[in-house]
């Protein structure tokens, strides 16, 4: 399979690395292993894979670093492997550029979710094929018409809300930070009022989901940020 | 009659516990002789070499051969400690050394002369005090003793003998004994040792001794001896009637009481009380009545009584201190209400004019007495006349108070004068007495009488017609004079006594008050170091010197460094006394028999079951510690203090065995959860997993994906329970912190919902929510109460049952309002009573129908109650009118919720 995509993962525990080989090469990608920091970080460079799996919880140095490390050279995506309870930890992984995190335990269908989405938008990003009209379920946005629509009806939005909603199909699939959204609709100087950020969040649910309550697209990842899921 | 033939329990109770006492301690024999010379030494050291040929550990402490040789040869071959050397004045003196003898630690140790006095700067002033110490700690003591040392008999071997003995042994100590075996010698025998020179005597004392070894002399000691010897085995055949239950045959119920006063007549007195009692079976008190204006007067008559009321303790009397203003009424009050049978009394004649206008203690005891006995024993003529006269006329002449006198008695004829043709004479005398009343009310008893003598004198001169001469025209004014000169020294001693009876008031006023605040304050105290501070603090208030408390810091060590003051006024060399004086519980120190050469006294503060610490009290001037009353305050405030510590020592254990118990309580719960709750699916997920890997051929699809997914479901349940259990001991331990910010009630509540679309399957829920209510919270927090709740409910409806969310804000939650959030199923609600256990850790749920809900750990909603909590909110269980459970969680707005800017809401 020479086209196959690869996968680096870099994960301390054989067994979950285990568990890992096999779902991945069930579903045709090619998987590199990393037992610890210095070993991924070397091998990101050697191989330039398309998606890197990283556990935080490294034996000899911080996820984090490692993040950071592979940041100063590539835009691979990285999906970080976490554990629930360690909001802290996410915010500061997907800060430092991490694209997504799944928390442990997790099961096969969500990491295969999470990656498809991962490689999704790094394709569309290379590709330049932004502009095209965004589909999610009943909901359309036209990004360049600055349309949005749920199912035949056209819905109004503010314009923060449309640059709100912009913001997350950009990133659809994707958890993005409270902060990193306040920055891009908002601008920098407005990063502390997350308040207003989840105001709009409730209104443009309001204004998309058919049930605002048990939101289908518009997710709250609670402590960390939002999410918005395509299918 | 079966029950009189049975001791008291209590008595026996008290016996055993005596008993024990006495085999942890070692026992103690006494050589008891009539005299030197009948051979107590060597009696010991024979009986010592006896024990010593049977196996037993002996060692010689102190024995004085006084260089005879045939005891000498007795000492050859016996381990003799080495004596320490003290100088004294110049002289190095051989003395016993105690902590080499509690080092050593012998079986046996011989300790001549029990009633040795020791050298300055020992530990104990007297050696019987070292060998109390020295039974205390287990170790048995032989030990010699003469006659004449002992307390009680002390004034009758002085009339015998005409030698006044000095060193003298509280008859406790012979009373204590295990053994006392007579060394007796005929007195012609002990003549001719004498002449033989085989009785040691210093040559200083050779005059004395001559006359104290006169035949005569030597018969009625040898009866002495004898008699109290008598007394010791008669007292072990009591003992043993007692212990044997054997009925008495003496009533035990004679009580006897010594009344004593300031004079020295005083000890011979409690010393023939001793006697009598003694004879008599009888317990005895001693009992000082204190008159307002003697007490508060002399500090000499204090002392002296206070030394009387010591060697009546050391003689083994209870001592009381009565106040009142009649001797012979308090007195008699005292004994009826103790049944006393008989009170003692010195027969003392006091001057006639006092005996009639005042009436003799002696009389009215006697006219009033009623059933209760009287003994009156005759004083000899006191060789000092009575101490209050003789110490006021020495020390209270002052100068200023004389003048004062002559200067009102001077006003009091200047009003007079103009007066004394408009008043009779006699009513003259009225301004006379009112002055006398004045200098009464400032002055000493020597002021008014000058100023009643004066009076009487000016009145004479200036008001008597003829004026200005001490002649009388009418010899009726020398009854005027006469009843004048009386009115006036009646009226100027009692108001004397007035005066001084207010001051001796306000004084115990003064010491019941400064005792109520100690109880007060310190009963506000919980800490242990508060209450020690607070203690020393107002003692050193209430005896205006400094007062440090002390407490051992590991393994009854005293430390100088557990303190409650700042700065130490004591040498650290002294933190040695400290360790006695706690491991001993006796007081020592400065003022004391014990270790009179420190700096401070030290007092065991002594609780109900061990001593606690120690109080050290720096004396000096302002504080009068010799005083009897002083040092008893001192002693309660001791005792009340330690028992304050105690307190707080029994509070704090309490709470630390509650804490205890409820960690063994989590403990074995958090165990059975562990052993229960964790075994369960991992025996699920091993069995499925293990059958899919080993029996795959033999399994149809259908089965295999019915295992897979209950490897799945269990490994969820697991991770859940995991989860919980790690959020528990997280908020447990104190490691939550909540991050607060305006969140959308909706937007929890949603992010709860899908995290737990599987688990709630079927149950449609109906979700009601304001438009843009805002809770303020941690989100992460408050998304997981909610998750608990549904997740709870889950397990105890059936699939397909409905569940309700309604939130609303909520008024009544504090200033800034607030949101309540309900959650409510519709399966059978909880059984009565149920609502408040629910949240306890631990606790299950009674109405679970399903197996599910008997697999949880019981945590989901102790958490939810400690979140809750964190967030100042609370969270209420109820049962809904129409069934279902409802859970209400209140969560107040800790300031006014945001307004969100209206131009943006399209």
């Amino acid at each position: 399979m020479p086209n196959a995509l690869e996968i680096l993962v870099i994960e301390d525990d054989s067994q979950i690395r285990r568990f890992l080989r096999a779902a991945l090469a069930a579903e045709q990608f090619r998987c590199h292993e990393a037992v610890n920091a210095a070993e991924g970080i070397a091998q990101a460079q050697a191989r330039q894979p398309d998606l890197i799996l990283l556990d935080l919880g490294l034996p000899d140095r911080d996820g984090l670093e490692v993040i950071r490390s592979i940041r100063q050279s590539s835009q691979v995506p990285i999906l970080v492997l976490s554990a629930r309870g360690q909001e802290k930890d996410k915010i500061e992984a997907l800060d430092a550029g991490a694209d997504d995190f799944v928390s442990k335990p997790f099961a096969v269908g969500e990491l295969l979710a999470r990656i498809r989405a991962a490689l999704r938008r790094s394709a569309t990003i290379r590709d330049g094929a932004e502009g095209a009209t965004f589909r999610a379920g009943m909901i359309a946005v036209d990004l360049a018409a600055r349309v949005v629509r749920v199912g035949d009806a056209e819905v109004h939005l503010t314009p923060i809300e449309f640059r709100l909603l912009e913001a997350l199909v950009r990133h659809a699939g994707k958890v993005i930070t409270q902060r990193q959204l306040l920055v891009e609709v908002w601008g920098p100087q407005h990063s502390e009022q997350a308040q207003y950020l989840r105001v709009y969040m409730t209104q443009l649910r309001r204004k998309l989901e058919t049930d605002p309550a048990r939101p289908r697209h518009l997710r709250t990842e609670p402590g960390v940020g939002y999410r918005f899921v395509i299918d | 009659m079966i029950e009189s033939d049975r001791p008291n329990p209590e008595e026996v109770l008290a016996r055993v516990q005596e008993t024990v006492r006495r085999e942890s301690r070692g026992r103690l024999k006494i050589f008891f002789g009539a005299s030197p010379g009948v051979g107590k030494t060597f009696a010991m050291l024979e009986a010592a070499r006896r024990e010593r040929r049977a196996g037993v550990d002996v060692v010689v402490g102190v024995v004085e051969t006084h260089g005879r040789a045939e005891t000498e040869v007795l000492l050859e071959g016996l381990e003799i400690l080495p004596r320490r050397s003290v100088a004294h004045r110049g002289i190095t003196l051989q003395e016993f050394d105690i902590d080499a003898a509690l080092a050593r630690r012998p079986g046996i140790l011989l300790v001549d002369e029990l009633a040795h006095t020791n050298a300055p700067g020992s530990r104990h002033a007297k050696r019987w005090q070292d060998v109390l110490e020295l039974i205390d700690a287990g170790i048995s003591v032989y030990t010699t003793l003469n006659v004449q040392h002992l307390d009680s008999l002390n004034d009758q071997v002085a009339q015998i003998t005409g030698v006044v003995v000095r060193e003298t042994i509280p008859d406790s100590v012979l009373d204590q004994a295990d053994d006392v075996e007579l060394i007796d010698l005929p007195v012609e025998e002990l003549r001719r040792r004498l002449e033989g020179g085989k009785v040691y005597i210093p040559d200083q004392a050779q005059r004395a001794m001559e006359s104290f070894f006169r035949p005569g002399n030597l018969t009625a000691l040898r009866e002495l001896a004898l008699r109290r010897t008598a007394d010791c085995v008669d007292a072990q055949v009591r003992n043993y009637r007692r212990d044997n239950a054997i009925q008495s045959t003496w009533p035990v119920t004679e009580r006897l009481m010594v009344s004593i006063g300031p004079s020295p007549f005083s000890a011979k007195l409690i010393r023939a009380a001793r006697r009598i009692a003694d004879r008599l079976k009888a317990e005895w008190i001693v009992a000082y009545v204190e008159t307002p204006g003697q007490a508060a007067a002399n500090p000499e008559i204090r002392m002296r009584v206070s030394a009387a009321l010591r060697l009546a303790e050391q003689l083994g009397a209870e001592t009381v201190t009565l106040t009142g203003a009649r001797v012979a009424e308090s007195l008699l009050a005292y004994a009826r209400n103790r049944n006393v049978s008989r009170i003692v009394l010195g027969k003392r004649a006091g001057p006639l004019w006092r005996r009639l206008l005042a009436g003799s203690v002696f009389d009215e005891l006697v006219a009033q007495s009623g059933d209760i006995e009287i003994i009156a024993i005759s004083g000899e003529p006191n060789p000092v006349p009575p101490p209050r006269f003789r110490s006021t006329s020495r020390t209270a002449v002052n100068w200023a108070e004389l003048a004062g006198a002559v200067a009102v008695v001077a006003l009091v004829t200047a009003v007079s004068l103009p007066l004394r043709s408009v008043l009779d004479p006699v009513n003259l005398v009225m301004f006379y007495l009112l002055g006398v009343v004045a200098v009464a009310l400032r002055s000493g008893r020597a002021s008014a009488l000058l100023a009643s003598a004066l009076s009487v004198a000016a009145f004479d001169f200036f008001c008597v017609p003829p004026h200005l001469t001490f002649a009388v025209s009418d010899y009726e004014y020398l009854v005027t004079f006469a009843v004048m000169l009386t009115v006036a020294v009646v009226i100027a001693s009692l108001t004397i006594r007035i005066r001084l009876q207010a001051a001796h008031a306000a004084e115990r006023e003064g010491r019941t008050h400064s005792l109520y605040r100690l109880t007060r304050e310190l009963g506000g105290e919980s800490q242990w170091m508060e209450v020690a501070k607070t203690a020393s603090a107002i003692a050193q208030e209430v005896f205006g010197t400094k007062v440090i408390l002390f407490f051992p810091e590991q393994q009854g060590k005293v430390s100088f460094r557990c303190r409650t003051s700042e700065d130490l006024p004591l040498p650290t060399s002294e933190e040695g006394i400290a360790q006695w004086v706690f491991d001993h519980g006796k007081k020592a120190g400065k003022g004391m028999d014990t270790l009179s050469g420190a700096t401070a006294l030290y007092l065991p503060l002594k609780g109900a079951q061990t001593t606690l610490g120690v109080l050290a009290i720096v004396p000096s001037e302002s504080a009068r510690l010799e005083s009897p009353d002083q040092m008893h305050l001192l002693e309660i405030f001791a005792s009340q203090t330690a028992l304050a510590l105690e307190r707080t020592q029994a509070a704090l254990s309490a709470q630390e065995a509650q804490v205890r118990a409820e960690a063994e309580q989590m403990r074995s719960s958090l165990l059975s959860a562990v052993s229960h709750d964790l075994r369960t699916p991992l025996a699920t997920i091993t069995g499925a997993a293990s059958s899919l890997r080993i029996q795959r051929d033999q399994l149809d699809d259908a089965t295999q994906t019915e295992l897979l997914e209950s490897i799945e479901l269990e490994a969820d349940r697991l991770s859940r329970l995991v989860n919980n259990l790690l959020e528990m001991t997280r908020i447990r331990s104190g490691g939550v912190t909540v991050r607060r910010e305006w969140h959308p009630v909706e937007e929890l509540i949603g992010a709860a919902l899908i995290r737990l679309e599987r688990v709630l399957g079927a149950r449609p829920v109906h979700v009601e929510i304001p438009d843009g209510l805002m809770v303020s919270g941690d989100d992460v927090l408050l998304e997981q109460v909610v998750w608990n709740i549904l997740e709870n409910a889950s397990k105890y409806t059936p699939p397909g049952s409905p569940a309700w969310i309604h939130a609303r804000a909520s008024g009544d939650l504090g200033d800034h309002g607030g949101v309540e959030i309900e959650i409510r199923d519709s399966g059978p609600g909880f059984a009565p009573g149920e609502e408040q256990q629910i949240w306890e850790r631990f606790y299950r749920g009674k109405q679970a129908s399903t197996a599910e809900a008997s697999r949880g750990a019981g945590l989901g909603l102790a958490i939810c109650r400690a979140i809750a909590s964190a967030h100042g909110g609370r969270i209420e269980a109820a049962t809904h009118p129409q069934g279902g459970a409802v859970i209400r969680l209140y969560l107040p707005n800790p300031e006014p919720p945001p307004q969100i800017p209206h131009a943006e809401r399209a």
